[in-house]
């Protein structure tokens, strides 16, 4: 029975202590304490969904750049191709031009040609011409050089004639 | 088959040693000691009382006597060894049964020491009927063993939990070291397990602090009451346990709204003409509550020590020490247990708390 029956001076320091000791500790530990649990718990979590934040951004932002890069690149090939078509037309611009003028120069070659051949023939002729009578003349000065040979050629001639 | 073989081995030793041991005791002492009596032992450890018992037998061991309060016709303040160094006196009853008790000297003249409690003298003695002494009681008011125990509880607390707010001051909301680390898990627990669970997200804040000092009061007390000479069966007092019961109750009635004494005074479903039944059904209800956990810290406390104090005596009972290969282990074990009890009751008793506060502060949601 003895262990069942509270004792009244007990009671009395236990409620004492007890209370002085929840009035202390509220005020020096578990304010303090719990306030301190708290603001770490929120610098954890704000932390956290900063991070959270900052992934998403720097996944836009790598979209972002993703197609920047994917514009800049089609950019690039399209002012590659313009180059190039450019550039080959401008080769077969020259190509053409090229062609044209070296046809006229041919042209004009081949009638100068023409017109220098038609004169080295005209002068080749009268060369030819004045040859062949200086030729004639030596011919016939040493065919009428004697009379015999005056005679013979005579009758040679006649005889040309009677058979023509 | 080696387990076996082990305690065929222990058991042999043990025999033998208690052999030995108990024809020693035999010749050294012979029959001079008077019969070991475990339910007095076992008793005078878990009872309360007005010296610190350290080491050696009663009469001329090492003793811390602790001051007496009394308040009869004014405060009288002395030291206990005053009664227990007083006169031995033996009584007798009616029914002729011996009873001992020690009347006080000096400044404790006119006072009696009887089982720890103090009697006013009538005449000069004690009178006994039934198994009391029939003398008035003076209201003491004395720093008992476990009074110096619950100042001992008080200042542990408040050392660690000054020097965890320190570290949280000094240093901010930064992760704890050394000893916070140790205790803010706890803290967290009981913030989150137990206030948070079973009061509310909002309205745990205006709680937390008492589940907190109950949580951590029982727990440490639990603690040093299982550390040898430092410790008394503090939480295992019937009178701290009333008091821990009590602040539970006061503070569950008085933060009690309407949807709970709604509940009590015309639960809600119950037919009109049973509210005469159920109304002072549930008015007991609040106090079988509270009831239920002074007697569970109580019983559990008390029992641990029982169950050690009952397992070391099985080596006084057989007078050997041999048997302390049998009850030290076992006591170990329980001591361990122990350690797990302390915390389980500690948890229990805030966890209830909080469970009877949350149902007291519930919103009504039908």
């Amino acid at each position: 029975m003895e262990l069942v029956t509270p004792d009244l001076g007990l009671l009395f320091w236990t409620g004492i202590v007890f209370c002085i000791l929840l009035f202390l500790l509220v005020k020096f530990a578990w304010k303090p304490i719990l306030s301190a649990v708290n603001a770490r718990e929120e610098k954890i979590s704000s932390a956290l969904e900063l991070a959270e934040k900052t992934k998403e951004e720097m996944k836009t932002l790598q979209a972002a750049n993703e197609n920047l890069l994917k514009e800049a690149r089609s950019e690039r090939d399209s002012m590659i191709k313009d180059a190039k078509e450019v550039a080959s037309k401008m080769v077969e611009d020259a190509k053409g031009t090229a062609k044209v003028e070296a046809s006229k120069l041919v042209a004009a070659a081949r009638e100068s040609i023409n017109a220098e051949k038609g004169a080295a023939i005209a002068e080749l002729k009268t060369h030819m011409a004045t040859f062949s009578i200086e030729i004639a003349e030596k011919v016939v000065r040493g065919e009428l050089s004697s009379a015999e040979k005056q005679k013979a050629l005579a009758d040679k001639l006649v005889d040309d004639i009677n058979l023509n | 088959m080696a387990l076996r073989s082990m305690i065929k081995a222990f058991l042999a030793v043990m025999f033998v040693s208690s052999a030995v041991f108990a024809s020693e005791h035999e010749s050294s002492h012979g029959h001079e000691e008077k019969a070991f009596n475990v339910n007095e032992m076992i008793m005078h450890h878990i009872s309360d009382a007005h010296e610190w018992h350290l080491w050696g037998d009663s009469h001329n061991g090492t003793t811390i006597y602790l001051p007496i309060i009394l308040i009869d016709g004014g405060l009288k303040m002395f030291s206990a060894s005053h009664l227990y160094h007083g006169k031995s006196v033996t009584a007798l009853d009616d029914d002729g049964k011996e009873y001992h008790y020690n009347v006080g000297e000096g400044v404790a003249e006119g006072y009696a020491l009887f089982h720890e409690t103090i009697y006013k003298l009538e005449h000069g003695e004690l009178h006994f009927e039934g198994g009391h002494p029939h003398n008035a009681a003076p209201l003491d008011f004395s720093i008992t063993r476990n009074v110096a125990s619950l100042f001992i509880t008080f200042f542990l607390m408040i050392l660690i939990m000054f020097s965890v707010a320190r570290f949280y001051k000094k240093n901010g909301a930064v992760a704890p070291k050394g000893i916070a680390k140790f205790i803010e898990p706890l803290i967290i627990f009981v913030r989150d397990d137990i206030a948070k669970a079973n009061i509310g997200e909002t309205k745990y804040k205006k709680y937390v602090h008492y589940l907190l000092t109950i949580f951590f009061f029982i727990w440490v007390s639990n603690l040093t009451g299982l550390i040898p000479l430092l410790g008394s069966n503090l939480t295992g007092n019937i009178s701290v346990t009333l008091f821990l019961a009590t602040a539970t109750l006061l503070v569950t009635v008085f933060s009690g709204n309407k949807n709970y004494w709604k509940h009590i005074f015309a639960t809600p479903g119950v037919p009109v003409a049973l509210l005469p039944i159920m109304i002072p059904i549930e008015v007991v209800g609040i106090l079988t509550k509270p009831f239920a956990l002074m007697v569970r810290l109580f019983a559990n406390i008390t029992a641990g020590h029982i169950i050690i104090l009952a397992l070391i005596s099985i080596i006084f009972i057989n007078q050997s020490a041999g048997w302390g290969f049998l009850s030290v282990p076992m006591a170990l074990f329980i001591s361990v247990l122990e350690l797990l009890v302390a915390f389980l009751q500690a948890y229990l008793f805030a966890m209830l708390s909080a469970l009877f506060i949350g149902a007291a502060v519930e919103e009504a949601h039908h």
